[in-house]
């Protein structure tokens, strides 16, 4: 499914490399976590996946099924089944969350020469959907991200991935800021995600959501690498030892 | 069930609109009627504006008013204040009276009207049969589509070709009809009330306006009627050098109540033409007025050559106590937009509202906003104003607010908020604040902000295209204003934001 292969990037701006070279491959069904201290890359490499303007790839790739993501317009890449999952989701004002997701929806069945969706088809897809996300009516009528807190701007990312089926979900510390209850809703929304052709990459600072969601590999990131890969028992060593014996090991 | 089905059918007709626009280029209206035209002799002189008024059939009195003003005209120079860079124009290189041959008996009825000119206002999608029509609209869950009836009067370039709906409309006792048939049938109104709100000496344009206009709508709402359906006027410029000069005149008795709704489009043509139109609203005690205007002229092209002038002096009079008008207006198109429409708060406690989204991008320049004259005690008005300039346009803001000695305990607030798409527009907003008084409240906000790369980035992951994503944000950034637009217009008028700034980006 996902393929990263050797990937260097540094700033647009500034001569700085953050990724130095990192290899990760995620299958078909699987979900992998990334974990890694502060400044490790996780972020940077959300970012590059899905295209956002001010990093340059200098060496290697990365791709979906075989295809180079690299040369793709986000919304390309978003159309092509990639989903990100934002660390800091961005608010748009006037804009309401029903309406962002339903012109969401649209343009990626229309990239990909599918019927749109009329509004009542819609809506029942919609509402279903919120609903096991403990979603409002409501919220869903605020403008997107608009005064939400920390935990329903993250549960509005779950809910926009619910709506699109990306096949490569991408989350970039999804737990960061929930409290328990959050964590749990997020968590059954990911979960019920789960699919034999759909692959999750979960990016994270800690353990505790890897309790929720069962990766099937644990990466380990530090300096622009993944430094070492194993199963969940992985995550469980970081959070009891915490990252400087890996680190160690490593250098 | 029906509501569903009823919205899919809006929604491919929409989609299919989107896709023949993507495939012409961004103004769908470019297109023009062959049609069989009269025209006056080119330029204007007392005898064109004699020629105008007998084309009309009108009575003595309205030829000398035609005349004074157009003797006052000739005294008077063009205004440059304005933040506006144009070519000087020439007056004498206009035609002022352009009229379909087929016209020259005036059909009885709506039936008797050229297929060519009702093909032209089906092409517009303007009904100009007597139908319901259908709005499909978001969050269409709560508001179920219904049908609604609007009375539209066409007018083709000098002449106002039919107007439906009348005869439903004359049993509430409400008049719409062309103003020049109101010239001849109901001339105790037109007498008392035409340029009682913008006098013939009102301003350069508006006087020219005076002289030669040609047609344009009549409304007369009598006391306590709630007028029983939207009211509309569709204007047209097809002919090729000709000036269109109308004249809309609305009357709202006491404790009466009418939605307006005013659409304008032109061919797309490498020549500047030139639009001077003058509204009057007379609104009296008790009695509320709304009007709405989506304003797409053709810009002119991404080289800026071509393009409607449109200096157009609209005003209301609240003249009486508990009086209120909201003026709403979208403009997109033009090449140079000069456009003020203001409220005289005469009456004690009248309310005035201007909400406006003005759009420029490539080559346009816009100088628009409002006045709000508070003349009586205890008014209140209302401004929010959404300027967005994209490619190399100029998008001013003009805005008057005076509060006269005796307009005690008055109140008004203005928002003004502009947005920057790319580097190389330009925003500007002009308050003009006269207080004359101590017990009033004037508040003046204002924000400009460019289209931020971070929402940007958040809708294209999602799946939009990057002109899809501007389109979105801004249609955001204009909410409150489309808001405040009748149901079906703010439909047309997203559409129109998305497709008036299709090649900003990128």
């Amino acid at each position: 499914m996902l393929k990263i292969d050797n990937l260097h990037v540094k700033l647009e701006e500034e001569d700085k490399q953050i990724l130095k070279g990192l290899s990760l491959e995620v299958p078909a069904g699987q979900v992998h976590a990334i974990m890694g201290p502060n400044g490790s890359g996780k972020s940077t490499l959300s970012y590059v996946l899905s295209g956002r303007d001010g990093y340059e790839v200098t060496e290697g790739d990365a791709s979906l099924d075989g295809e180079s993501l690299l040369e793709m317009e986000p919304e390309e890449r978003a159309a092509a089944g990639l989903f990100l999952a934002f660390q800091y989701p961005v608010e748009i004002p006037g804009v309401g969350n029903m309406t962002f997701l339903r012109t969401a929806v649209n343009a990626q069945r229309k990239a990909r020469g599918e019927e749109e969706l009329s509004s009542a088809e819609f809506l029942k897809i919609v509402r279903e959907k919120a609903k096991e996300l403990q979603i409002s009516p409501e919220m869903l009528k605020r403008p997107v991200n608009m005064g939400f807190s920390g935990g329903e701007k993250k549960r509005n990312e779950i809910l926009q991935m619910a709506m699109l089926e990306p096949r490569m979900c991408i989350m970039d510390e999804t737990d960061s800021g929930l409290d328990v209850d959050a964590m749990r809703l997020v968590s059954e929304g990911v979960n019920a995600l789960r699919s034999p052709d759909r692959s999750f990459l979960v990016i994270t600072h800690y353990q505790r959501l890897l309790n929720h969601i069962q990766p099937d590999v644990v990466h380990i990131m530090s300096n622009g690498r993944i430094i070492k890969s194993g199963g969940p028992e992985l995550a469980l060593e970081v959070e009891e030892n915490g990252y400087g014996d890996l680190l160690a090991e490593a250098d | 069930m029906t509501e569903a089905t009823d919205l899919d059918v809006r929604e491919g007709v929409d989609r299919e609109t989107v896709e023949t626009v993507r495939n012409m280029g961004s103004y769908k209206y470019g297109w023009d009627t062959e049609i069989e035209m009269d025209y006056a002799p080119k330029g204007v002189n007392e005898d064109i504006v004699r020629l105008i008024s007998e084309k009309n059939n009108e009575p003595e009195w309205m030829t000398e008013w035609r005349l004074e003003a157009f003797r006052r005209w000739q005294t008077m120079t063009e205004p440059k204040w304005a933040m506006l860079n144009y070519p000087e124009i020439d007056f004498q290189d206009q035609y002022y009276y352009a009229r379909p041959k087929s016209m020259e008996e005036k059909p009885k009825s709506l039936d008797e009207v050229d297929p060519k000119l009702l093909a032209t206002y089906e092409k517009l999608g303007i009904p100009l049969k007597e139908q319901m029509i259908l709005a499909g609209v978001e969050g269409a869950d709560e508001a179920p589509a219904e049908g609604r009836k609007v009375a539209v009067d066409a007018v083709f370039d000098s002449v106002s070709v039919g107007t439906t709906f009348k005869d439903e409309l004359a049993k509430a006792g409400v008049i719409f009809c062309s103003i020049s048939e109101a010239i001849r049938e109901h001339p105790e109104l037109v007498k008392k009330y035409l340029g009682s709100v913008v006098p013939q000496s009102d301003n350069y344009f508006a006087t020219l306006n005076s002289a030669v206009f040609s047609d344009g709508s009549f409304v007369y709402v009598p006391p306590g009627v709630r007028c029983p359906m939207e009211l509309s006027t569709y204007f047209r410029i097809n002919a090729e050098n000709t000036g269109q000069f109308e004249r809309t005149l609305i009357i709202a008795d006491k404790g009466s109540y009418v939605s307006y709704l005013e659409g304008c489009t032109a061919p797309q043509r490498d020549t500047n033409q030139l639009h001077a139109a003058v509204v009057e609203l007379v609104i009296l005690e008790d009695a509320e007025v709304k009007y709405s205007t989506v304003q797409n002229w053709f810009p002119g092209d991404e080289e800026g050559k071509g393009g409607i002038y449109n200096f157009v002096t609209k005003r209301a009079d609240c003249r009486e106590a508990r009086a209120k008008v909201m003026w709403t207006q979208v403009e997109t198109g033009s090449a140079i937009t000069w456009k003020y429409p203001s409220c005289i708060l005469r009456g004690d406690e009248s309310q005035g509202e201007f909400y406006s989204i003005a759009i420029a991008n490539n080559f346009q320049q816009a100088d628009t906003g409002t006045k709000m004259i508070h003349l009586g005690k205890n008014t209140r008005s209302r401004i929010v104003s959404k300027g967005i300039s994209a490619g190399k346009a100029q998008n001013t803001y003009r805005g008057l607010v005076t509060m006269h000695p005796k307009a005690t305990n008055s109140r008004n607030y203005t928002q003004c908020d502009s947005l920057l798409i790319g580097d190389q527009c330009g925003a500007h907003t002009v308050p003009y604040i006269e207080v004359k008084n101590t017990s009033s409240r004037v508040e003046h906000e204002a924000t400009t902000s460019k289209v931020d790369d971070d929402q940007l980035f958040y809708c294209r992951s999602r799946g939009m295209d990057e002109e899809e994503a501007v389109a979105l944000v801004v249609n955001g950034f204009c909410r409150e204003v489309l808001q405040a637009l009748p149901m079906e217009f703010a439909m047309e008028a997203q559409s129109l934001v998305a497709i008036s700034l299709e090649g900003s980006v990128g």
